[in-house]
C-alpha cells in the first residue's frame, strides 16, 4: 500500500492506533504530540508526515520547552540591530551590519568528535551566508571532562583532540579564520562535551537576504550536495533526549568542507543577482525545516517533488529524504523565469541545482514522491511547535554549597607553588595547542590574534570609517552551577570586559544555552534563572541578543553538565588601529589595577584545582561598578594611555599578572594588597587567587599615570598602583608583612613553561 | 603591473592577494577562474593559498589538471614571473613547474603561526631583490602539508643553482631542527625554478603586507616582483650565512 492510499483510507479516523503511536514514540515524540498531529490532520499521518512533525517539533528545531523564556531576551540596545530567524546582527556604521550567531553541536560531537564538530562549523557558517553575509570569523566555546583525570581522562582527551581536529579540518578548508574562543574542563562534561560554534559575517543592509518565501509560482530550488542517509533524526532522537547509547553514531552527519566553500561563493554570487526571494540552510531537520519554515514565515505554501532531489544512493524513502541532515545543502525560493540563470552559478561551483517545486498561495505544504502525494499539511502546523510550560524548582544541592565555610580552608604556605599549579591547570593554561591548529589569519583582517589579547580584533575592510570589531565567547560553567542567575550575568559581564580590554565597545550578544534535561524541575530552574540573568545584564549594558540556540538534554544517567549559557559577543572599535593586547611591553612601565579586590573564593579555579572543591557562591557582580570600570578602561585605551589591558578572571589577580608577563615576555614586581580596606580584611589566597569581578590589570608609561588617575577619578573607578614591569621574574610582595620574603617569586621562564606546555604535554603524552 | 590571481574552486587566499596587489600596492589585477586559458593580458601570476578542489586525494593533485594549468606553463615558459603561495606552491610542484613535493607536517597537525621566521638565502632574483641575503623575515605559515621534500640529487642541484630562496630559521637567523617548523628537507621554505621566474613558498607574504597585521616583510617580496630585474644588477650582501646547513 503506498502512502497516498494510506492517507485516503484513514481520512476522518483520528483514533490512536497503538502501532502508529509506537512509531511516533520511536521518533522521539510524546503521546500528546502524536494526538496533536491527529487533531491537525483529522486522520492518521503517513510515515512521511509523522517523520516531519517529529523533527520539526523536536526541542532542537521548534523549542517547545524553551520558547516561552527565550521571548524575554532583549532585542534592542545602543546599536541598531536586526534579529532574524537564522541569525541577527548589529549595525556598526550606517548601512553596514555585522551578523553573528552561536550554535551547539554537542550530542554529535560526543558521539563522533571530528565529524560532529566539523559539521557544527559548517552549519553555523551556513547560517551566516544564508542571510547574504560573507563569513569573516569563527569562534568556539568548548567543554570537556578533565583531560588530566586518571580514570576518565582518556575519553576526554580523545574527544578534545577529535573536536579540535574537526574544527581545524573544516574551518581551515573553507577559508574562514578561527580567531577566538574558550575551552573549559570539568568532570560534569564527562558524558556530554559541549561544542558551541560561533560565526561572524559582514553584509550591507541592502543585501540582507530574507528567510520568508513569497510569490506563488516562484520556484523552490535545491542547491548543494546530494542527500544521503546521514543525520536522519539527528535533531529529534540524538539532540533532544538524554544520551544513553553511543550506537547513535549513524545519526551524525558527515562534512565536506570543499562543498561548503563552493557553496559560500555560489550563494553570495547568486544573491547578488537579485533573483533569490528567500533562502535557508538545510541544517537540523533538513528539507522539512527549510520548506515549512520558509513557507510559514511568508504565509504561503509549497509543492515539493522529492523525485527531483539529488540523492547519494538509490532507494531512499520519502521520510528519509525529508529527515536527512546531509550537509552543505540550501533551499531557496527563486523568481519564476530566472531558474536557469541561478542554476548556472551553482553548477559552475560544482554544486547541484534543481527545481523541486513551486510556491503555493494557500499555505499548504504538499510533498510528493514517485508520483504519489506522501505528505500534505499546512506549513504553519509544522512550524508552530507545541509550547510547554515546565515546572522549575531550585536544586537541593545549592543551599549546602552556598553555606560552605571557607575558614575550614587553610591558607597555603607556598603561594609560588600554587601559582605555578594554577598556570598549568588546563582551564587556565595557554590554549596554544588548540589555536595553533586553527588558521586565524586567512582573509588578512586579524589585527589581534589568539593569545595576544582578551579578545580577537578584526579589521572590517567594508567599513568606510576604519572601524574594526572585537569578538569573544565566554562562560564560567562553575559559576553557573553555583548560581545560574549570577553565573549568566557574570558571563555577559566578563565577555564584555574582554572586548573592552582590547579596545572594543560591547555591542551585541548571541547565546548558546546548554543545559540538562528540562523535564527535570531542577534543571529547568537552572535554565530559567540563567535566562533571567542574561536578560538583566543585557538590559543594563544596553545590548541586544540578536541570535542564539538552545541545547537541552545534555546529560547521561551518570553525569549532568554544569549549566552553560555560552555567550558570544561582538564589540566595535571606532578605529581598528587603536587596539590593545594583554602583554606587558616595556621595562619601567607602571602596573595598575582598575577595580578593587574583595574576600571572595567561591567558585574559583583556585578552590577547584588546589582544594578539589566547587563550593560557595560565585563572585558578586555589581553591574554599576562593572559598567564604570568598563567605561574607564575603554576611555583610557582610546586616549592612548594604556600599553596593556587584561581582565582578572580564572585564577585571580596573581594569574592575570603572570599572564601579562608571560605574553609580554617580561617580568614584573608588584606589591599587594591594592587597597587599605583589603589590607585589613583579606585572606592571602583571596588576595592572590580570588576571582573578584570588575577588575582589570593595566600597564602604562610613568608619565601617563597622573592622566590615567584623573580619568579614573572622573569615572568614579578606584585605581591602585601595584608595581612595575621589568626583569625576568614575577615577584609579588605583601606590603603588610614586615619581612622581606615575597609572597610570590617565580622565574618568568618557569611560569611560561607551566602555562604554555601544560596542555600540549597532556595531549601528546 | 597587471596581476592575474588564479581562483581554483577551494582557493581561499585569492581575494587576500588581490587586496594586497590592488589596495596596498596600487597595482591592477583580477581573479582568473581556473577554466580560463588566455593569460596574455597579465604581467605576473599568483597561485594563491587555500584548498584547491578540497585538496582531496593529495594537495594540488586535482588542481594540476585544471584547464588554466597549461596556460600557466606556457606563461612561465615565456619567462614571466609566477609565484605560488602555500597551496599555490603545492600545485606548482604537482604540475612539475617546480621540483619536489610537500608532505604532511612532521607533527601531523595543521600549523598556524603568524610569526614564523624565514631567512633569505639568495636575493639575486626577481622575487628577493628588495632584500638582503641573511635577512630574517617574519611571515605567517598556515598549512597541514608544508614539509618540503625532494631527493638528494635534486637537493644538490637546488643548492648548486642557488634556487633555495628561503629557509625556516629562528628570530636571529639560526637554522636548526627546532626552527624547522614542519620538518622540511634542508629547512626549505621557498624555492625558485632553474629559470628564476617561478617561485613557490609555504609562508604567506600577502598576510604580512600591512602594519596592522604585525609585519610588512611579505610586501618586500611583492615589491621585488614589480621592479625590473636584470641579472647582475641586484644588490647582494653575502652575510656569510650561505652554506649553513641544518644543525
Amino acid at each position: 500500500m503506498n502512502e497516498l492510499q494510506t492517507i485516503e483510507k484513514q481520512k476522518n479516523t483520528p483514533a490512536v492506533s497503538d502501532e502508529m503511536l509506537q512509531k511516533a514514540l520511536a521518533l522521539g515524540m510524546t503521546e500528546d504530540e502524536y494526538r496533536r498531529v491527529l487533531d491537525i490532520l483529522g486522520r492518521e499521518p503517513s510515515a512521511t508526515e509523522l517523520a516531519m512533525y517529529s523533527v520539526e517539533w523536536s526541542e532542537h528545531c521548534g523549542y517547545p520547552r524553551s520558547r516561552s523564556l527565550l521571548k524575554l531576551l532583549p532585542k534592542e540596545g545602543h546599536y541598531a540591530s536586526v534579529a532574524g530567524a537564522d541569525t541577527g546582527g548589529i549595525e556598526i556604521e550606517p548601512g553596514l551590519f555585522i551578523v553573528f550567531k552561536m550554535e551547539s553541536h554537542n550530542h554529535p560531537s560526543q558521539v563522533e568528535p571530528k565529524q560532529g564538530a566539523a559539521t557544527g562549523i559548517g552549519g553555523i557558517v551556513r547560517d551566516i551566508f544564508t542571510v547574504g553575509a560573507r563569513p569573516i570569523a569563527n569562534l568556539n566555546s568548548l567543554r570537556f571532562g578533565n583531560i588530566d583525570d586518571p580514570e576518565h581522562g582518556q575519553l576526554a582527551r580523545y574527544l578534545f583532540a577529535g573536536v579540535v581536529e574537526g574544527i581545524s579540518w573544516y574551518g581551515n578548508s573553507i577559508g574562514v579564520p578561527t580567531v577566538a574562543g574558550e575551552v573549559g574542563f570539568n568532570p560534569s562534561f564527562r558524558g556530554n562535551c559541549l561544542v558551541g560554534a560561533m560565526s561572524v559575517g559582514v553584509v550591507d543592509k541592502d543585501s540582507i537576504a530574507s528567510g520568508a518565501a513569497s510569490g506563488p509560482g516562484n520556484a523552490v530550488m535545491y542547491f548543494g550536495n546530494a542527500t544521503g542517509r546521514d543525520g536522519i533524526g539527528g535533531c529529534s532522537i540524538l539532540a533532544s533526549h538524554e544520551m544513553t547509547d553511543l550506537a547513535a553514531r549513524p545519526t551524525v552527519q558527515v562534512g565536506d568542507p570543499f562543498a561548503e566553500k563552493c557553496l559560500i561563493e555560489a550563494c553570495l554570487e547568486a544573491l547578488k543577482t537579485g533573483a533569490i526571494v528567500s533562502m535557508k540552510d538545510m541544517g537540523a531537520a533538513g528539507l522539512t525545516c527549510t520548506t515549512c519554515e520558509q513557507a510559514a514565515a511568508g504565509d504561503v505554501g509549497m509543492d515539493i517533488d522529492l523525485d527531483q532531489v539529488p540523492l547519494r544512493e538509490a532507494g531512499m524513502e520519502a521520510f528519509e529524504i525529508m529527515m536527512s541532515e546531509s550537509q552543505e545543502r540550501m533551499l531557496a525560493v527563486v523568481e519564476a523565469g530566472r531558474e536557469a540563470e541561478v542554476a548556472a552559478i551553482f553548477r559552475r561551483w560544482g554544486a547541484h541545482a534543481r527545481v523541486l517545486g513551486r510556491v503555493r498561495a494557500d499555505g499548504i505544504l504538499r510533498v510528493s514522491h514517485g508520483g504519489e502525494v506522501v505528505a500534505e499539511m499546512t506549513a504553519s502546523s509544522l512550524a508552530d511547535a507545541p509550547l510547554y510550560h515546565l515546572p522549575a524548582e531550585e536544586p537541593a544541592y545549592l543551599q549546602e554549597l552556598h553555606n560552605f565555610d571557607f575558614k575550614t580552608i587553610a591558607v597555603p604556605a607556598n603561594a609560588s607553588e600554587v601559582l605555578l599549579r594554577l598556570l598549568a591547570a588546563p582551564n587556565i593554561a595557554s590554549k596554544e595547542w588548540v589555536y595553533r591548529q586553527y588558521d586565524h589569519s586567512v582573509q588578512v583582517n586579524t589585527a589581534l590574534i589568539p593569545g595576544d589579547g582578551d579578545a580577537a580584533v578584526l579589521r572590517i575592510r567594508e567599513s568606510k570609517s576604519g572601524k574594526g570589531i572585537a569578538v569573544k565567547s565566554d562562560c564560567n560553567s562553575r559559576y553557573c552551577y553555583l548560581d545560574p542567575f549570577e553565573g549568566a550575568r557574570l558571563a555577559i559581564a566578563e565577555c564584555a570586559r574582554n572586548l573592552i580590554c582590547v579596545g572594543g565597545e560591547p555591542a551585541g550578544v548571541t547565546d548558546c544555552l546548554c543545559f540538562g534535561n528540562p523535564e527535570k524541575p531542577d534543571r529547568f530552574w537552572q535554565f530559567k534563572r540563567a535566562i533571567e540573568g542574561i536578560v538583566e545584564a543585557c538590559q543594563y549594558f544596553k545590548m541586544p541578543v540578536v541570535s542564539g540556540n538552545v541545547s537541552l538534554y545534555n546529560e547521561t544517567p551518570e553525569s549532568v553538565i554544569h549549566p552553560s549559557p555560552l555567550i558570544g559577543m561582538v564589540g566595535v572599535l571606532e578605529n581598528v588601529e587603536q587596539h590593545t593586547g594583554m602583554g606587558f611591553q616595556t621595562a619601567g612601565d607602571l602596573i595598575v589595577l582598575a577595580g578593587q579586590t574583595h574576600d571572595e573564593l567561591g567558585g574559583s579555579e583556585y578552590m577547584a584545582t588546589i582544594h578539589g572543591l566547587e563550593v560557595g557562591r560565585p563572585p558578586h557582580l555589581d553591574l554599576k561598578r562593572e559598567l564604570a570600570v568598563q567605561k574607564f578602561v575603554l576611555a583610557a585605551i582610546r586616549s592612548g594611555l594604556v600599553k596593556s589591558a587584561h581582565d582578572c578572571s580564572d585564577g585571580g589577580l596573581a594569574v592575570a599578572l603572570a599572564e601579562s608577563s608571560i605574553v609580554g615576555g617580561i617580568g614584573a614586581k608588584v606589591e599587594l594588597p591594592d587597597t587599605v580596606e583589603a589590607q585589613a580584611n583579606i585572606r592571602l589566597d583571596s588576595l592572590l587567587f580570588g576571582e573578584t569581578q570588575s577588575r582589570v590589570v593595566l600597564s602604562c608609561s610613568p608619565e601617563n599615570w597622573p592622566r590615567l588617575q584623573e580619568i579614573a577619578h572622573a569615572a568614579h573607578v578606584p585605581v591602585s598602583f601595584l608595581g612595575s614591569v621589568g626583569g625576568d621574574r614575577l615577584v609579588v610582595q605583601d606590603i603588610r608583612a614586615q619581612v622581606l620574603r615575597p609572597l610570590v617569586d617565580v622565574p618568568l621562564a618557569q611560569a611560561t613553561s607551566a602555562y604554555r606546555d601544560s596542555i600540549r604535554n597532556l595531549m601528546e603524552q | 603591473m597587471h596581476f592575474g590571481i588564479i581562483s581554483f574552486p577551494g582557493s581561499n587566499c585569492d581575494r587576500d592577494c588581490l587586496h594586497v596587489v590592488h589596495d596596498v600596492m596600487g597595482h591592477s589585477g583580477r581573479l582568473v577562474w581556473h577554466e580560463e586559458t588566455d593569460l596574455s593580458a597579465f604581467d605576473a601570476l599568483i597561485l594563491p593559498g587555500g584548498f584547491a578542489h578540497g585538496d582531496y586525494l593529495r594537495t594540488g593533485a586535482i588542481a594540476r589538471f585544471s584547464p588554466v594549468m597549461d596556460a600557466i606553463g606556457a606563461f612561465a615558459g615565456l619567462g614571466h614571473p609566477v609565484i605560488g603561495i602555500c597551496n599555490g606552491f603545492q600545485i606548482l610542484c604537482e604540475a612539475g613547474l617546480l621540483p619536489g613535493a610537500l608532505r604532511r607536517n612532521a607533527n601531523q597537525h595543521f600549523i598556524c603561526n603568524t610569526r614564523a621566521h624565514v631567512r633569505v638565502e639568495n636575493n639575486h632574483n626577481r622575487f628577493m631583490q628588495r632584500l638582503n641575503v641573511g635577512d630574517v623575515l617574519t611571515l605567517p605559515i598556515r598549512h597541514g602539508e608544508g614539509s618540503y621534500y625532494c631527493d638528494q640529487s635534486t637537493l644538490a642541484s637546488l643548492e648548486a643553482n642557488r634556487q633555495i630562496l628561503l629557509r625556516y630559521s629562528d628570530a636571529t637567523g639560526n637554522i636548526s631542527t627546532d626552527a624547522n617548523v614542519n620538518g622540511s628537507i634542508g629547512s626549505i621554505a621557498g624555492i625558485m625554478s632553474e629559470g628564476g621566474n617561478v617561485f613557490g613558498l609555504m609562508p604567506h607574504p600577502e598576510a604580512a603586507s600591512e602594519t596592522l597585521l604585525g609585519s610588512t616583510d611579505g610586501l618586500l617580496i611583492f615589491q621585488s616582483m614589480v621592479e625590473p630585474f636584470a641579472f647582475g644588477r641586484a644588490r647582494t650582501r653575502d652575510s656569510g650565512l650561505l652554506g649553513v646547513r641544518d644543525g
